[in-house]
């Protein structure tokens, strides 16, 4: 180290430093070069150097917009602002806008230079000042300054006004606190002839009308003078200085529209007073730039948010229909965009651009091929549904993938609401599923599987097409699943070749076990669609005549697969077929029709429809009690009154009972775990948390401890040789649970033979029976059949019972109903 | 109002970055990437409009430069789009067949072009002709 320190040479100009990080040919080459110039600038900065400060920090900020830090120039822009000359201020401020902002205490250091500058003699200076405090001044800043340039927005200095007129509005946003204080100020804006100040003007007042309602009403009274000098600027000549292709001075016009569209807002009377510019603007402006298109767009916003007249609206989207037909992509994108926010108002006057919106479904920009997919779903009605869907089964087809789940989504809810025939509905479901099978959401599924289920009389064509359409291809996961269900359902119709729709198909049995079978094996097929192809094949076999013993061979197979809920289904079919025998045909009967649950839209789609008016999607309430099957549920049809119903659980989506009133429909309620029969799909059923009362085997086992003695037994029953005794016993541990034992008897001299209990109780009990001893009761009342009835009733009401019983007796079917109302009150109280 | 203005080349490159919002430097520089990737996807058949985070972006292309006005949602797409080409105009003027070498070299004038057309995330003055004046005005002064 010499011991005379040598004067640094001096800084490099900045020119010269872009230059050579220019030839920097990669990017360490480049770091090394800003972190020497950077070491350079540092050392200059501690000598305190005055001629080059300003040129170390204009190096400095060159690199910082690089990318690199350069913080520690901060404090030196300060001592630049400070500086008297206008080049140095010049750079600091840039510097401080650049580099500072509210989180560094170093900016308040700014403010008193500020506070100068803005009383500064040269009115650059002020204007610097003017536009860093409107650029980053915090709040406590603009605490202080803010007299100082509500003083300058009363200058006469039309540059300064401009800049003043903004940076209030910085300072409004900043502390809105500090409104008022600018209200003397505004008063004579409007007056002036300055484009700038007019254009900046309206700017503030339009900040102040949207953050106080108080200035809202006080500037209301402007409007008149708004509208006269928005007419001064259409009718005007050419002015060349704000002209833009032959249109005076475009934002100021675009501002004070807006202005007038705040201050209209909910207001009759200044509405009325736009009315008239308004429809001029619409009708003058020059369409052929995008230029005149800003102009009229912010017309049509401003005319659709007051209260305009309705022919303005009609003209109004008009202008954007016409908008839809514009070659420059921006406009009919921003064409769609309005029209989506007015579809739900004004709906009858978009629908007549129905088709021009359909036609940009094929518009190469993906944002405005979403716009379109949305306000096309918006105008579907029962009128134009048919039209419609083809165009939108055509966009199905050939859209991008991020679109498909809502545009299924979006077909099947036009599709369910408008649906002009049920043969139609089901086309469009089909070729949905098998264009965009995979994307279809999954609660889509239970949707339509219970939809197919409602269409009785489509059920052998509906089976038929979805056969085929995975005979060829079985990786779609929704289709499969859906296919299988139906296959396993209405199989039999399918063999039988029962089709009246269309062409019937010859299909055997065997062909369908393998297609189901292929499912199962398939990869691609994930947990859920095995689970739905097994129980297919499971409820197949009370439906195929010949081929039971592969199904149960099948079955036994997946007894001891890896999946565990394949596994616990394959178990429990095996059993059916084994220990159950008599009851599998009564458990995999056909399915009644469901009741109809709300339907989901899980996308947001603009729901109207324009032939009512328009309405949010009206959910369906849901099933007050249970439903009235087609399939005569005897008990049901025998009960009739209304207070008395059979016992279903009361989830909405449940199993309903099976058909026929040979098996105990009481089984319905009890949740036969694993065994799908009776569950429309493992996806949406709510899981009753029921024991599995049915594969317990036998009843009859004392289900209470604690045997409350005391309440007496009665005779339900007593007819044609029959009795029927009820023994109580209430539970310790729940007080609402009653247990009721009967006991059947015969004291005739014949056997009575396939006996069956059946019972109902009103909607506020809940009722479990569980299986019989046995189904014979012999003669001379040598034996008795019993069984085990569980109650439930929490509401503590006088227990009221229905009882069915059925019988063969000397040859003959029997049947009787009877009431028992003579529970003693131990049983219920 | 305009959350912020840039202006990047096609290599990502930052030109200008006015901000009319607070952010941290890293944020400034993730904000940067993002639009740079946003906007370079975008070709000829999209629109000019993109949307960001929760603005969007109006943007449009001269030679090698994007220029990018970040917005409010509810602001006027097409009035933006305007503004953008005044500013190109200005400058054009300004620099005399502006090239993007101009803006590199001549940064900070850059900016006070900027900070003559915008306050405070609002337009300021729109008339080229004005500006210009005042710009040679400062010149001067120096």
């Amino acid at each position: 180290m010499s011991s005379h320190i040598q004067r640094m040479p001096a800084p490099i100009r900045l020119r010269e430093l872009i230059r050579t990080i220019r030839t920097a040919r990669t990017q360490a080459e480049e770091r090394e070069m800003i972190q020497k110039e950077c070491a350079a600038i540092r050392s200059s900065f501690r000598e305190e150097d005055n001629t080059y400060r300003c040129r170390n920090v204009a190096k400095l900020l060159y690199m910082h917009m690089l990318g690199y830090p350069a913080h520690f120039g901060q404090l030196e822009c300060l001592k630049l602002i400070a500086s008297q000359k206008f080049t140095d201020k010049r750079i600091g401020y840039l510097g401080a806008m650049l580099l500072l902002d509210e989180r560094q205490d170093v900016h308040l250091l700014m403010t008193n230079c500020i506070k100068n500058d803005l009383n500064h003699s040269t009115q650059y200076v002020q204007g610097l000042a003017l536009c860093t405090l409107g650029c980053m001044g915090s709040s406590e800043m603009c605490r202080d300054l803010a007299g100082e340039v509500e003083k300058l927005l009363k200058t006469s200095n039309s540059y300064l006004r401009k800049k003043a007129a903004l940076c209030a509005v910085h300072v409004i946003r900043k502390v809105p606190e500090l409104m008022e204080m600018f209200l003397p100020a505004t008063k004579n804006l409007l007056n002036e002839k300055n484009h700038g100040v007019l254009h900046t003007s309206v700017v503030l007042l339009t900040e102040m009308c949207e953050r106080s309602p108080d200035m809202l009403a006080h500037f209301r009274k402007l409007v008149p003078q708004l509208v006269r000098i928005l007419k001064n600027l259409i009718m005007s000549g050419y002015s060349p200085e704000h002209d833009v292709s032959g249109i005076s001075d475009p934002f100021l016009q675009v501002r004070i529209l807006r202005l007038l569209r705040i201050l209209g807002r909910n207001d009759d009377d200044s509405s009325e007073a736009m009315n008239d510019i308004l429809a001029q603007v619409a009708t003058n402006t020059e369409t052929s730039k995008n230029v005149g298109n800003a102009i009229l767009y912010e017309t049509v916003l401003t005319i659709m948010d007051i209260k305009s007249e309705s022919g303005l609206r009609v003209l109004a989207i008009n202008i954007l229909g016409r908008f839809l037909l514009n070659n420059d992509k921006n406009i009919r994108y921003v064409a769609l965009t309005s029209l989506l926010k007015t579809v739900q108002t004004d709906h009858n006057a978009v629908q007549r651009h129905r088709s021009t919106i359909v036609d940009c479904l094929k518009d190469l920009d993906v944002s405005i091929k979403r716009r379109a997919m949305e306000l096309s779903f918006a105008l579907v009605n029962g009128n134009n549904i048919r039209g419609m869907m083809k165009e939108l089964l055509y966009f199905l087809d050939s859209c991008e993938p991020e679109f498909k789940a809502d545009c299924a989504s979006g077909i099947f809810l036009a599709a369910e609401k408008y649906a002009p025939s049920k043969r139609w509905h089901i086309d469009t479901i089909m070729r949905v599923l098998t264009t965009a099978g995979s994307y279809v959401r999954d609660d889509a599924v239970p949707n339509l599987i219970q939809l197919i289920t409602n269409s009785v009389e489509m059920h052998a064509y509906t089976v038929q097409r979805l056969y085929k359409a995975i005979l060829g291809d079985y990786s779609q996961q929704p289709l499969v699943q859906v296919a299988a269900w139906c296959i396993g359902e209405y199989g039999d119709l399918l063999v039988s070749g029962q089709c009246e729709e269309e062409e019937p198909i010859q299909v055997t049995e065997d062909e369908v076990l393998d297609i189901l079978e292929s499912v199962l094996i398939s990869n691609m097929s994930t947990s859920v669609t095995r689970g739905y192809a097994l129980t297919a094949i499971m409820k197949l076999s009370t439906r195929f005549t010949c081929t039971v013993n592969r199904i149960k061979k099948v079955v036994s197979i997946y007894g001891s697969s890896i999946d565990v809920e394949l596994q616990q289904r394959a178990v429990e079919y095996n059993a059916l077929f084994k220990k159950y025998d008599h009851m599998r045909s009564a458990l995999l009967e056909r399915m009644p029709v469901m009741e109809k649950v709300t339907t989901n839209g899980p996308t947001e789609i603009v729901q109207t429809n324009g032939e009512t008016e328009p309405a949010p999607l009206e959910t369906k309430p849901p099933p007050s009690g249970p439903q009235p099957t087609s399939q005569a549920n005897d008990l049901l049809d025998l009960l009739g009154g209304n207070d008395i119903t059979p016992v279903i659980p009361t989830a909405p989506t449940s199993k309903p009972a099976s058909a026929g009133g040979e098996l105990l429909d009481l089984l319905g309620d009890i949740n036969l775990t694993g065994a799908p029969a009776a569950a429309p799909a493992p996806a949406s059923v709510p899981q009753v948390a029921q024991p599995p009362f049915l594969l317990d085997g036998l009843s009859s086992q004392p289900l209470f401890n604690d045997i409350t003695t005391g309440i007496p037994s009665i005779t339900a029953y007593s007819k044609n040789g029959l009795k029927i005794e009820f023994t109580f016993e209430r539970s310790n541990t729940n007080p609402s649970v009653t247990v009721i034992t009967i006991q059947a008897s015969n004291s005739t001299e014949l056997d009575m033979t396939d006996f069956v209990f059946q019972a109902a109780v009103p909607k506020t009990f809940q009722l479990q029976l569980l299986s019989p001893s046995s189904s014979v009761v012999p003669a001379f009342n040598t034996g008795t059949i019993t069984q085990v009835i569980k109650v439930l009733n929490p509401q503590k009401q006088q227990l009221r019972m229905r009882i069915k019983l059925t019988y063969n007796h000397k040859g003959s079917a029997m049947q009787d109903l009877a009431e028992v109302n003579n529970f003693p009150p131990q049983s219920w109280q | 109002m305009i959350r912020f203005i840039l202006i990047q080349n096609r290599a990502g490159k930052t030109r200008l970055a006015k901000w009319y919002m607070q952010f941290d430097d890293d944020e400034k520089q993730k904000l940067i990437e993002e639009v740079h990737a946003v906007v370079t996807v975008q070709d000829a058949k999209h629109t000019n409009f993109v949307k960001f985070r929760n603005f969007k972006i109006i943007y449009r292309r001269y030679a090698g430069l994007y220029f990018c006005i970040c917005v409010d949602v509810n602001d006027n797409n097409l009035a933006y789009l305007e503004a953008i080409h005044n500013f190109v105009e200005v400058l054009n003027e300004y620099f005399h067949n502006v090239c993007e070498l101009d803006l590199v070299f001549n940064f900070y004038k850059v900016y006070t072009v900027v900070d003559e057309m915008f306050l405070a995330g609002e337009i300021r003055e729109t008339s080229p002709t004005k500006v210009l004046k005042q710009l040679l005005m400062l010149q001067s002064l120096e």
